[in-house]
């Protein structure tokens, strides 16, 4: 099953159900108490879905690791190489 | 080393205009895969670069062994994927490490891959720049942003079990890497993003290494706003396929 089917069966079956409790075929008092929450529900889980993902991104982005020290010992390494290979008689292009 | 001592490393060196890096990058990987042991040969594979890169390997060749140093040209630029193939055909390892030439990845993670590979006995095993110790140098807000969000995204849509998608420093079993290549349509920057999902797909069992990417510190940088374009349809493509 590809990935694109299981998020069209997935919101299928939420769907379902949201509509569902929505139609009152499931006899509900918790539903007619509260009707808009439930009508709203799936622009609220989108949009908290889609806050929290934003968070989420800007946390990992803060918190990309910058590797100075990497490119400070590769700088060294640099160097060493071009000495190292001068000595054994590469020519390095101008 | 008794049972590991018949496993060798065939080291894929694309290039195309690396004149500055090859020296660097050659003189890393002979450095540490004479300390850590390993048999293993590096396969530059050229696509006639105007700079005199082809140049420039084949004095590392003299210097350093034909045994060790393969080359591989081609006449003109033909693109990652078929350069990968191309080595391949050449390679007599049974396992093959792929990399940038650019000194963004650096040749010391190898034996921490090959290590790894071991312990699991991995079909694949890929550096990941978004875990643990594994980082990125040279990257702005901007370029972090983007890269952070494709991979998220990407993270949602496809549940690939992989962190590092469209990261080009990786280890293949030989066999394993052939089959992938030829499963796989896309070309350029999403290829590498294809073969992890592909491997997903086909079972092969994928293991992951942190390594930190230091951005290119000599010659152009190829990554552009297509790319962009490249990576959402190539997203969207494996979304609907696999
Ligand atoms: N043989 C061959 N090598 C290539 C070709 N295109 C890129 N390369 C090499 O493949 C490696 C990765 O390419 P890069 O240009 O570094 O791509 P990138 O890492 O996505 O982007 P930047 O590092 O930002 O430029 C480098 O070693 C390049 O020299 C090609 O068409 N043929
Ligand atoms: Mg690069």
């Amino acid at each position: 099953m590809t990935k694109l089917m299981e998020w069209v069966l997935a919101a299928g079956a939420l769907g379902a159900i949201w509509l569902a409790l929505l139609t009152n075929t499931v006899e509900n008092s918790l539903v007619k108490d509260h009707f808009k929450l439930l009508l709203l529900s799936p622009i609220i889980f989108v949009v908290l879905f889609g806050l929290f993902s934003l968070a989420l991104v800007l946390y990992r982005v803060f918190t990309f690791n910058n590797c100075d020290e990497a490119a400070v010992e590769l700088q060294k390494e640099i160097l060493e190489a071009k000495e190292d290979l001068k000595r054994l008689g590469f020519k390095f292009k101008e | 080393m008794s049972s590991s001592s018949s496993n060798k490393y065939s080291i894929l060196l694309p290039t195309y205009n690396e004149v500055q890096n090859l020296p660097i990058i050659i003189w890393l990987l002979v450095k540490h895969m004479n300390e850590s042991g390993h048999p293993y040969e590096i396969i530059i594979i050229d696509d006639g670069s105007p700079d005199g890169t082809l140049e420039a390997a084949e004095q590392l060749q003299k210097i350093y062994g034909s045994d060790k140093i393969l080359l591989r040209p081609r006449e003109k630029k033909l693109g990652l994927g078929t350069a990968y193939i191309h080595g391949i055909k050449h390679a007599t390892g049974n396992f093959i490490i792929i990399m940038d030439a650019d000194l963004s990845h650096h040749p010391k993670f190898i034996s921490e891959f090959i290590e790894k590979q071991k312990t699991g006995d991995y079909d694949v095993v890929t550096g990941t720049r978004y875990v643990g110790t594994g980082g990125v140098h040279g990257w702005d807000f901007k370029r972090k942003l983007v890269s952070r969000g494709a991979n998220l995204l990407t993270q949602i849509l496809l549940r690939p079990g992989v962190s590092d998608l469209t990261g080009s420093f990786r280890l293949y079993k030989k066999d394993v890497l052939e089959t992938l290549i030829k499963s796989c349509v896309s070309k350029g920057y999403v290829f590498q993003m294809e073969m992890i999902i592909r491997a997903r797909e086909k079972n092969y069992t994928i293991g992951e290494v942190p390594i930190t990417f230091v951005d290119r510190v000599y010659g152009e940088s190829k990554l552009g706003g297509s790319e962009i374009v490249q990576f959402a349809l190539a997203l969207l493509y494996m979304f609907a396929t696999t």
